[in-house]
């Protein structure tokens, strides 16, 4: 190699790794001190107050009951989603029959532009566009309700502690799943359609194929799709913030985490005490993450 | 075996009817989005599902201008701009030095960086705020642009340093023997032949950096620097007030064009790209 190879790497990595460092790195190790200490961001000093501040969190119902809800979303959430978007990515792939060899259903292009297309909006918009779509008087919600008669299941989707989480969980569900049968379709197109033939010759039907051959083969896209909608289940903060009321809904029944934590912080001035939160939050990340891939773990199908 | 051959045909028509239901549920919030943007307020109230009388364009001339939504856009593009381009050139670097040179610490320098994807942004929440802030960069352009690049470094990393292994080492060493120097292989020969990657990872940190919403709250307290999710955001609370239903609506609409009309566009490549990143 030339010459002048350390001049260049140096010169090459000191900027990101500089930019990673201040504005990355430290933060992350300044919050795991912070969660030690009771500082409020205005004293000098910040006083060691040991593991007090988690001690506390287990006696404060604001995040009692945050942990309640993202747990619900947890369960709900990347559940519901792989459902719904392992059964379409099945429609679209399994459909059309023989005649056109494994390329699914007619116009299965277009059901995948149009189903991908909430994975664009923002969750500024999401947020906003869904708090009207829930508005007791003049929203789409309750509007249709009304057009098909059930004006009996009319209500304040929002401020109704019974139904403020169900209708936050389902804006992520309905903003995930078109990316999901994106990625499973891509995956199902992937299996060989000999195989499938073979099944099928075999005298196995439509769901035979699908479960004993498609989704063995998809299985690794499924486990990445757990771990990442697993993430998503455990934020929810922008939705939260600004669809519910509160914003952490009524009884606090949409609160979540990151508002718990933003609110401790910014509203509060408890830094140290938010920072607890946070390195809560992330060894709950690390475990799911871990669990996750070793509960989806599976023998890998190769095919030769 | 004759009837299965036959059934596909009954069955593909329940299939539609399926795959359709969830197309409508998808399109049905934005249609009536749409349809809302361009009614009176009196309209709204009246009825969730009648057509405008006449289309009201005027709501979108009045979000733009009154409600601020041009001035949003315009702050979003700027600091998705230049972040989107300061995380690409180092991102790139970086990958390429990590891939392809040998020295002591890269693969504690890879892990370094690829571990910040394991972290959540809320853990760092409150010291970043402090960070910026004693740099004086809080509710600044350059500030947001600068912790933009640096949280979507970590991916970028990790997604281009797999590409820049990929690619065959022949041409660069061709090149170093024809004399080019460090950075002219990298500008002139491997960043060429990167393109596809940087397509992929460049549209993912695009809409990434675009829909951010949590950094900017903290980060850019100042109206008049807001970004377009934190302008709606806080549109969506005033407006409630004022209740001007129909420029929200029509504030809501001009933020999903954009995007929406890329995604039209270059459909097949951003669905590609992003799905991509998912996999890896």
């Amino acid at each position: 190699m030339r010459h002048g190879k350390y001049r260049f790497l140096i010169g090459a990595l000191a900027p990101p790794l500089l930019l990673y460092g201040v504005f990355v790195v430290s933060p992350y190790a300044q919050a795991f001190y912070l969660a030690l200490t009771d500082w409020d961001g205005l004293s000098a000093e910040a006083g060691l107050v040991g593991l007090q501040n988690f001690a506390d969190l287990w006696s404060d119902p604001l995040f009692l009951a945050a942990l309640r809800n993202n747990g619900l979303m947890l369960v709900v959430v990347p559940t519901a989603t792989i459902a719904l978007a392992l059964f379409f990515a099945a429609c679209l792939t399994l459909g059309g029959g023989m005649r056109r060899r494994g390329r699914g259903v007619h116009g299965s292009g277009l059901y995948r532009i149009v189903y991908f297309f909430p994975q664009l909006l923002s969750v500024a918009i999401l947020g906003v566009l869904f708090q009207f779509v829930y508005t007791p008087g003049n929203g789409l919600l309750n509007g249709l309700l009304g057009a098909v008669g059930l004006d009996g299941l009319q209500r304040s989707w929002l401020a109704d502690p019974a139904t403020a989480l169900p209708a936050v969980t389902a804006v992520m569900v309905w903003s995930a799943v078109g990316f999901y049968v994106v990625l499973f379709t891509a995956a199902m197109e992937s299996v060989p359609t000999d195989v499938v033939e073979a099944a099928t010759l075999d005298g196995a039907g439509r769901f035979t194929v699908f479960r004993r051959i498609t989704l063995p083969l998809v299985w690794d896209s499924v486990q990445v799709a757990y771990v990442y909608l697993g993430i998503l289940a455990l934020d929810g903060f922008a939705l939260v913030q600004i669809m519910s009321v509160g914003p952490g809904g009524p009884d606090n029944a949409t609160e979540v985490i990151g508002l718990t934590l933003y609110r401790a912080a910014f509203t509060y001035g408890e830094f140290g005490y938010a920072s607890a939160m946070g390195v809560t939050l992330f060894f709950i990340t690390l475990t799911l993450t871990a669990l996750a891939m070793r509960a989806t773990k599976r023998e890998r199908v190769e095919l030769a | 075996m004759k009837p299965r051959l036959l059934k596909p045909r009954l069955t593909d028509g329940a299939l539609h009817l399926v795959l359709a239901v969830w197309a409508v549920l998808v399109t049905l919030p934005l249609a009536w989005a749409v349809l809302s943007s361009l009614k009176t307020d009196a309209e709204i109230f009246a009825s969730p599902w009648s057509l405008p009388a006449s289309p009201q364009w005027d709501n979108w001339a009045r979000a733009w201008q009154e409600a601020n939504i041009g001035k949003y856009l315009l702050n979003t593009l700027i600091v998705v701009g230049g972040a989107l381009a300061l995380v690409m050139l180092l991102g790139a670097l970086t990958a390429y030095c990590l891939a392809r040179y040998d020295f002591p610490g890269n693969r504690l320098v890879y892990y370094l960086l690829v571990a910040g994807m394991l972290f959540p942004v809320f853990l760092a929440l409150v010291p970043l705020f402090f960070v910026v802030d004693q740099l004086g960069l809080l509710g600044t352009y350059h500030g947001l642009i600068l912790v933009y690049a640096a949280y979507a470094l970590p991916f970028t990393v990790f997604f281009l340093h797999a590409f820049f292994r990929s690619l065959p080492a022949a041409t660069a060493e061709a090149a170093f023997i024809d004399g080019c120097s460090h950075t002219g292989v990298f500008f002139r020969v491997m960043l060429p032949m990167a393109r596809p990657g940087m397509v992929s990872v460049g549209i993912f940190n695009f809409l990434g950096l675009w829909n951010q919403y949590l950094l900017p709250l903290v980060l850019n307290p100042d109206p008049d620097r807001y970004v377009l999710a934190q302008g709606l955001a806080a549109l969506a609370v005033s407006q409630g007030y004022r209740s001007d239903f129909s420029g929200l609506f029509a504030g809501l609409i001009i933020a999903i064009l954009p995007v929406l009309l890329a995604y039209l566009l270059f459909q097949r490549q951003i669905r590609s790209g992003l799905t991509a990143g998912a996999v890896r």
